[in-house]
């Protein structure tokens, strides 16, 4: 078999530098920056570092503060991720049968993807003030005395709500798309060999929309350990105190609300790493079971 | 401190760009002025104040041209500030709040001390002609000014006068006097007797200098970065173990650490005292549709019969180094002009921040300020109260991080999620560990 080759060598690497200056400058070079600060201690203004060892890490595997961070990031990695996607699978779903006013319909569902992070993290801030918020009135009616801010519960039930909300759309357009690229044939052919709507969705709809829905399950983890960012500082108004935050949250304020660069570079390349390990995991173990036409 | 309004902060933002964007417009063509930047974090009408400031500055003579620019929070102007010096882009002038003093103070070569400044430029300077309650804050441990002190505040006690009457009571004097008095009859009216915004600030620093007690080793941290600091001491656990029970029974609200949360009830009508910064009084006199006063903050009687005073909090601003020396000069007019009595005055008048010199407190005086708003002046008299041993301040490193610590296990414990003793403990493991990676820091 003969193998295409290019006559200049100079030519396939020409081609790919574009590419490989974007990922060297925006990724390596601050990826190994984060690795080399970590093991530093560093006056905030640069004016000395003194080498420190792994103190960095060692201090993050002690801290149980850490540890309530990570959990609660797992906890809201794993429910913002679940309801986004699936309200968004039940929307789709219906929004797919509907016929008459079916652009109108839609357009409403998407609209709320236009709204950026801040301000959907600024409106939630708003409608959740414990003092003048319409949603803690609507709780105090029914008796409940909601305190974002205060109850840990409350702000971290307030951040799923707004983070969900403000997900939903993005993959409603995509689930949507994926639903309608499923042929028509192979609906038909299973309407005959069987009634039920239920059975029919679970067996031949869901499956073949399984390529969507694992690229939208990656990037609504991504969505939820990084993209949140926005929302929950604008619901802890720049204030943690001990209101829940997620691990990219903590990096932030440990390095630039603390100005401790040391330890919130060793935070940073723990999350590197998860993160790594997270992709990895899903391609191999999730990626196999997807059938793409 | 300040108060913060979210909305207003974003609004200042846009009409701070654009006053930013009019001013080098307008400065553009006449190249022979020397052009400064200054870096603040004042929004809301207090960024209006600042703007003001910075145009009367302009308009006031020829030679040189300040832009002032709003960097969003204390901590957000700080971080820009520090990124923009390792660029080697720093503002001529940087605004540093509190808790950050000991990072730029400690950051020998970061700035150019405002006394050396001052003099090395031709500007008078004394520091017997500041108030006795900013002189040394942001100095040196030989009492060198290294920081210009610009929004000076102290915690001070607000009332609304209304509730107090309708109860039958004076405000208290001594937390003793809240307790056994005032808070029963208030509740008795149908007031949330109290709230406070700031527990790091109103209830722990000052706290200890109200009480005259050691906050930290090496002479409050001004001595060394060395440092453990005293947060097992008997008195401030007391404190917040009454102000738990009065959470508990009524006595007090309390709505987290946000200072708006906080400070909202009592411009709705619903807390009758509020423990918030002299500098609120010009954001009050807008909200607040009652008659309210202010005054000093309540002491313990078991702790202390003697009471002094409390130190400042806000902010300073900083010469940054590495500047031309024309630019240097420009800086050094600036503050000669920001310190001179009408200046100060009219900062004071508009924001209810102390004015910083003795001067400008007489012209306050003279022209009658106190007598038409006798809360105005609260601020600069618990400022003036007898000094102790321990009101000088405190000088603490990653104390950004110390006080979000303290501001997580308090409320912790006031929400009923971690014990008194589990709470205190945790607050003073993690800001000793934070003290000694900042020593670490320093070398």
């Amino acid at each position: 078999m003969k193998r295409a080759a290019f006559s200049q060598p100079l030519m396939p690497v020409a081609l790919l530098m574009p590419q490989l200056i974007i990922i060297a400058v925006f990724f390596y070079w601050p990826a190994w920056e984060a690795i080399y600060s970590s093991f530093f201690l560093q006056d905030p203004f640069g004016f000395g570092s003194n080498y420190v060892g792994a103190d960095n890490y060692t201090r993050l595997a002690k801290s149980s503060e850490y540890g309530k961070v990570a959990g609660f990031t797992l906890f809201f990695t794993v429910v913002v991720t679940f309801l986004s996607l699936g309200i968004a699978l039940l929307l789709a779903v219906k929004a797919d049968k509907v016929i008459r006013g079916a652009k109108t319909y839609r357009t409403l569902l998407m609209w709320v993807y236009a709204v950026a992070p801040p301000v959907a993290g600024f409106l939630g801030g708003l409608l959740f003030d414990q003092n003048i918020g319409p949603i803690t009135d609507l709780f105090a009616f029914f008796g409940y005395n909601l305190q974002i801010g205060l109850n840990y519960n409350d702000t971290a039930f307030a951040m799923i709500v707004v983070s969900v909300w403000k997900q939903i759309p993005v993959n409603f357009i995509f689930l949507l798309s994926g639903l309608q690229s499923i042929p028509v044939a192979v609906r038909e052919a299973a309407l005959i060999d069987n009634k039920s709507g239920t059975r029919r969705f679970w067996d031949i709809t869901f499956p073949l929309l399984a390529p969507t829905a694992f690229f939208l399950l990656i990037i609504n983890i991504t969505y939820a350990l990084f993209d949140t960012f926005g929302v929950i500082d604008i619901m802890v108004k720049g204030n943690p105190a001990s209101n829940p935050i997620t691990l990219v949250y903590k990096v932030y304020t440990d390095g630039f609300r603390g100005n401790d660069l040391g330890g919130s570079s060793a935070q940073s390349v723990v999350l590197m790493v998860l993160v790594l390990l997270l992709t990895v995991m899903q391609f191999r173990m999730l990626e196999r079971r997807i059938h793409y036409t | 401190m300040r108060p913060l309004k979210l909305g207003k902060h974003i609004m200042k933002t846009t009409s701070v760009i654009f006053a930013g964007a009019m001013i080098a417009a307008l400065a553009g063509p006449v190249s022979a002025q020397t052009e400064i930047e200054w870096w603040h974090a004042m929004g809301g009408s207090l960024g209006e104040t600042v703007n003001k400031i910075a145009t009367d500055f302009n308009a006031s003579q020829s030679d040189y041209v300040i832009t002032p620019v709003f960097k969003g929070s204390y901590e957000e102007t700080l971080t820009a500030g520090i990124a923009a010096f390792r660029a080697g882009e720093q503002p001529n002038v940087l605004q540093v709040f509190d808790a950050g003093a000991a990072t730029v103070i400690g950051a020998k070569g970061a700035t150019v001390p405002v006394q050396d400044l001052l003099t090395e430029n031709g500007v008078s300077f004394d520091i017997e002609d500041y108030i006795s309650g900013v002189r040394y804050f942001y100095a040196d441990s030989d009492g060198k000014m290294i920081g210009m002190p610009f929004n000076s505040s102290s915690p001070i006690m607000y009332y609304n006068v209304e509730a107090l009457e309708a109860a039958g009571v004076t405000p208290p004097v001594t937390w003793e006097e809240f307790q056994d008095v005032t808070a029963p009859a208030l509740v008795e009216a149908g007031y949330i007797p109290l709230s406070q915004s700031h527990m790091p600030w109103v209830f722990t620093e000052n706290f200890f200098s109200r009480h005259n007690l050691q906050f930290a080793t090496g002479n409050n941290g001004y001595d060394s970065a060395d440092v453990v600091i005293n947060m097992d001491a008997p008195e401030i656990r007391d404190h917040f173990e009454a102000f738990k029970s009065w959470i508990d029974n009524g006595y007090a609200g309390f709505y987290g650490a946000g200072w708006d949360d906080n400070a909202t009830p009592f411009e709705q009508g619903k807390v009758a005292i509020w423990l918030g910064s002299s500098g609120s009084f010009g954001g009050l006199q807008q909200t607040a549709e009652f008659d309210f006063s202010a005054t000093y903050l309540p002491y313990w009687e078991a702790i202390t019969t003697e009471p002094k005073q409390t130190f400042i909090g806000g902010a300073a601003l900083f010469a940054m180094s590495g500047q031309p020396e024309d630019e240097n000069k420009a800086t050094a007019e600036f503050f000669r002009y920001l310190t001179s009595p009408e200046v100060q005055y009219m900062w004071h008048q508009e924001t209810g921040y102390v004015p910083i010199t003795e001067a400008a407190y007489e012209v306050a005086k003279a022209d009658g300020h106190y007598d038409r708003f006798p809360a105005a002046e609260v601020g600069i008299q618990q400022l003036s109260l007898p000094a102790g041993e321990w009101t000088r301040g405190y000088r603490m490193g990653f104390y950004v991080q110390i006080r979000d610590v303290m501001n997580r296990e308090y409320t912790r414990y006031l929400t009923g999620e971690t014990l008194l003793d589990d709470a205190f403990t945790a607050i003073k493991t993690e800001a000793d560990e934070l003290l000694s990676r900042f020593a670490q820091t320093q070398g």
